[in-house]
């Protein structure tokens, strides 16, 4: 890397949908042989930049070259034939064709080519397929394919055509942790090459493991640029959300006459978690984390009964229950925020009050099993008070709402249920600081009133913040219980790694 | 073992179709003895060439993730327009003029279609619906409603009727027709394998957003889509008015049903990104086979309807179940939070 030299340069982009600056003056050097990262919150401006950079949306003003040469008002082929490549989080790859199309459809295309021919489109697919050393079958349909290999496909496919600039929008998010680790050795491999590659990302040790220089966006601004060693993972966060993320604890205690509300016995799934055990009592906010892929989500799944486990028992105040669907999991008195709510936990088409009495619609009719409005506007606008979401009314439809305030949502329509057991999966995905807090601080207040909360997720610091014990999975297995003044952010993530 | 039936079954269940005709033409022979004859089959090839073109239109827009409603009406108005035009005038333009013409009026409605759709991003099967009114209202309206009997059809039209590749005195004919018609099938099945056109339809059927991201001119692609399917129906118009000797402007309404279920069975998929001509040609021969041969069998001719559109439910839940069969799909995270 000693002919480290800048490829690409943003210039003061600017761009704005209606009325609200999603980018202002931003500005970005990407050099050759260097892994730059671009950390954000949610909305941030990061996956606009990426529109603008892969030709997809044109800026309002401002410049992007590379190689000294102007693109600011390009097309996505003439962005990638200028040797800009982006692997999108989603892949975008085309579930109905080949591997090897699917990789050499963006050349063909890029060159302008009428015709398409197999053997040239097989050709580059191979050559690429066993320069990155991979085992890809190049006749498998795509939709037939694992998560992780759609990922190599997409890879290869941004790798055909001499790529010099690679952006990678958050490749870890749907990973397992071995293949994360073997995708930044890909990574580590191109870069070698002298591929400028730009890595967006919002997990920040995944950060500072892989990049040598950091760029922070907040708000549509650049707050913070540096080289990654001047970075800790709190300073990034810090850069990313504008203020001090404090790890400070806000536990209360639990009054000591409250019993176990449930108790988890030799629980098992083959292949995804085994002999989990622990307990909860009422009003206890217990954290679950893990690394991607420790079965953290697999335990949270089979308590609900969304996959159910093969073996052990869950007792709930005392009564043991067959957890083996949703319908189970709800009559047993189980509430469950998924961690994809948009998908899992809300129909997004309908109604704020729709969605918030889907879960407890049974509550809600009459004698003649007709709904009683009245009953639910009371509720509802009693909801809306209580969880603070901010939205013109609740026949608003759900997918017009912020992450946070969906996530307020999700909560709404669990609690109006009351379970017993309240369990949250990444409650805060997505979720910006401010809603983050606000949704814990309506997690006390149910706790307070005697609700047993579970938490699963990776953000270490509201887990300190707000839980009572902590435990710790890795490999399927509870490996570690961490319980009050034990429970620190670097505690945590010893546990996490060992 | 597996492999080769595998192999045998193709992408799109082609074999199981291969077989499922096999069965049904070992059924009907066993039922009448008058039905496995060179006239049946002559009589199948001859009614299924209208439909298959037909059927490649469809097949194409439902490659690309659409559904196309409003070709029997582009059909019909192409090639009554253009036969009644050249009565009017009194001039009878040839046959390759008769069909350039119709197949350029085919391509303008066409081109409406793609507009609509590509531009404003609108359902198709709403446009094309909402397409086929305006169509069937113009041409009755401005260009006639009276039907054209085989003595008042120009010269060349008339002539090419009766021109058979084949003509065994007592059991039937082949249609001379069959030659453009297998000609055009060749034609699409080659652009839909070998030209970027054809991969980028797939590609568009498979994820139009993946489409645009790769540099596909979505737009474009799918304007240019409309147009060819409009031609081709146009094409497809003019070959039932020769084959039926007359032209009639209420003709050919109502074929949706035959055509969307033939090219189903085919293999081709109703959420895009799926099918082959090969399948397409054999939906189209297994519902004209049902359609021609249900009698024989003892089934009432009245059933027919229904016959085929059970073929369609059971085309789509076939595609359904194979679609759950599938590993679940990744899951994925906006990063903007929800909008769309």
């Amino acid at each position: 890397m000693n002919d480290a030299r800048s490829v690409l340069e943003v210039r003061n982009i600017v761009k704005g949908y209606a009325g609200v600056r999603a980018l202002n003056e931003v500005n970005l050097t990407l050099t050759s042989g260097e892994i730059h990262c671009l950390a954000g919150e949610n909305g941030s401006g990061k996956s606009t930049l990426i529109k603008i950079m892969s030709g997809v949306e044109r800026p309002d003003s401002g410049s992007i070259e590379i190689d000294g040469q102007s693109l600011a008002y390009t097309t996505p082929s003439g962005a990638i034939r200028s040797g800009i490549q982006v692997i999108y989080q989603d892949f975008s790859l085309f579930p109905n064709l080949t591997v090897a199309e699917n990789i050499g459809m963006l050349t063909e295309l890029a060159n302008r080519r009428k015709i398409s021919s197999r053997r040239r489109i097989r050709h580059a697919a191979e050559s690429i397929v066993t320069d990155l050393g991979l085992n890809l079958d190049l006749d498998a349909v795509v939709e037939r394919l694992s998560v992780a290999d759609r990922q190599l496909i997409a890879i290869c496919r941004a790798l055909v055509g001499e790529a010099k600039v690679l952006i990678m929008d958050e490749p870890t998010t749907a990973l397992t942790h071995s293949e994360v680790t073997r995708l930044f050795t890909i990574v580590r491999r191109l870069q070698e090459r002298g591929v400028a590659i730009m890595f967006v990302s919002h997990k920040l040790d995944e950060v500072l493991e892989i990049s040598q220089h950091v760029t922070v966006l907040r708000n549509g601004e650049v707050v913070s640029n540096g080289p990654a060693s001047s970075y800790s993972s709190a300073a990034i966060a810090t850069a990313m959300t504008g203020r001090e993320v404090s790890a400070e604890r806000l536990v209360e205690e639990i009054p000591s006459d409250r019993e176990a509300i449930m108790v988890v016995e030799g629980l098992t799934r083959q292949g995804a978690f085994i002999d989990v055990d622990f307990s909860l009592r009422k009003g206890e906010i217990l954290g679950i984390t893990g690394l991607l892929g420790s079965g953290r989500t697999e335990i949270a799944e089979a308590l609900f009964g969304v996959n159910a486990a093969d073996s052990g028992t869950v007792a709930i105040g005392g009564v043991i229950s067959r957890i083996n669907s949703v319908t189970d999991a709800v009559k047993a008195g189980i509430g469950y925020v998924p961690e994809d709510r948009l998908t899992q936990g809300l129909f997004l088409e309908k109604s704020i009050a729709d969605n918030m009495v889907a879960s407890s619609i049974d509550s809600y009719s009459n004698r003649i099993r007709l709904l009683d409005q009245i009953l639910i506007r009371e509720s509802m606008s009693n909801l809306f008070e209580r969880l603070r979401i901010k939205a013109p009314n609740a026949q608003a439809a759900v997918k017009s709402l912020s992450g946070g305030n969906a996530q307020r949502v999700v909560i709404a329509k669990w609690l109006d249920r009351n379970p017993a057991v309240l369990i949250l999966n990444g409650p805060t995905v997505g979720v910006d600081i401010g809603s983050k807090e606000e949704i814990f601080a309506i997690l006390r207040e149910q706790a307070r009133k005697g609700m047993g909360i579970i938490v699963i997720s990776d953000d270490i610091p509201e887990l300190v913040s707000s839980c009572h014990r902590v435990l710790i999975v890795s490999s399927g297995r509870i490996a570690a219980e961490l319980a009050d003044d034990d429970i620190t952010v670097a505690g945590i993530q010893e546990r996490m790694t060992a | 073992m597996i492999d080769t039936l595998r192999r045998l079954r193709g992408n799109n269940n082609e074999g199981v179709l291969v077989a499922v005709i096999l069965v049904l033409v070992i059924l009907m022979s066993i039922a009448s003895p008058a039905f496995l004859t060179a006239g049946t089959f002559f009589g199948l090839v001859r009614s299924s060439l209208v439909p298959l073109i037909f059927a490649l239109g469809v097949l194409l827009v439902m490659i690309s993730g659409g559904i196309d409603v409003s070709f029997p009406a582009i059909a019909i108005f192409a090639a009554y327009t253009t036969v009644s035009w050249s009565q009017d005038a009194s001039f009878d333009p040839g046959l390759v003029g008769i069909f350039t013409l119709a197949v350029l009026i085919g391509a303008l409605w066409g081109l409406l279609n793609g507009v609509v759709i590509a531009r404003f991003r609108l359902p198709t099967l709403i446009v094309t619906l909402g397409t086929q009114g305006i169509i069937k209202g113009v041409l009755l309206t401005y260009v006639g409603s009276a039907y054209i009997s085989a003595s008042r059809l120009p010269e060349s039209v008339s002539e090419v009727s009766n021109f058979y590749l084949l003509d065994v005195p007592g059991v039937g004919f082949l249609h001379g027709m069959l030659m453009p018609v297998v000609l055009v099938v060749a034609v699409i099945w080659w652009m839909l394998k070998y030209t970027m056109f054809g991969r980028s339809i797939f590609a568009i059927g498979g994820d139009v957003e993946a489409a645009r991201r790769v540099g596909i001119k979505v737009v474009r692609t799918q304007v240019l889509l409309y147009i060819l399917v409009g031609a081709l129906a146009a094409f497809g118009g003019v070959v039932s008015v020769i084959l039926g000797k007359n032209a009639n402007p209420q003709s050919l309404i109502g074929m949706e049903l035959d055509i969307i279920a033939a090219v189903v069975l085919g293999g081709a998929s109703i959420f895009g990104g799926r099918g082959s001509v090969f399948g397409t040609v054999l939906g189209v021969l297994l519902v004209q086979l049902i359609n021609n041969n249900l009698v024989l069998i003892g089934i009432p001719s009245t059933w027919q309807r229904a016959a085929v559109g059970i073929l369609l439910i059971v085309g789509v839940s076939v595609q359904a179940l194979s679609a759950m069969r599938l590993p679940k799909r990744a899951i994925l995270f906006d990063d903007e939070g929800p909008k769309k």
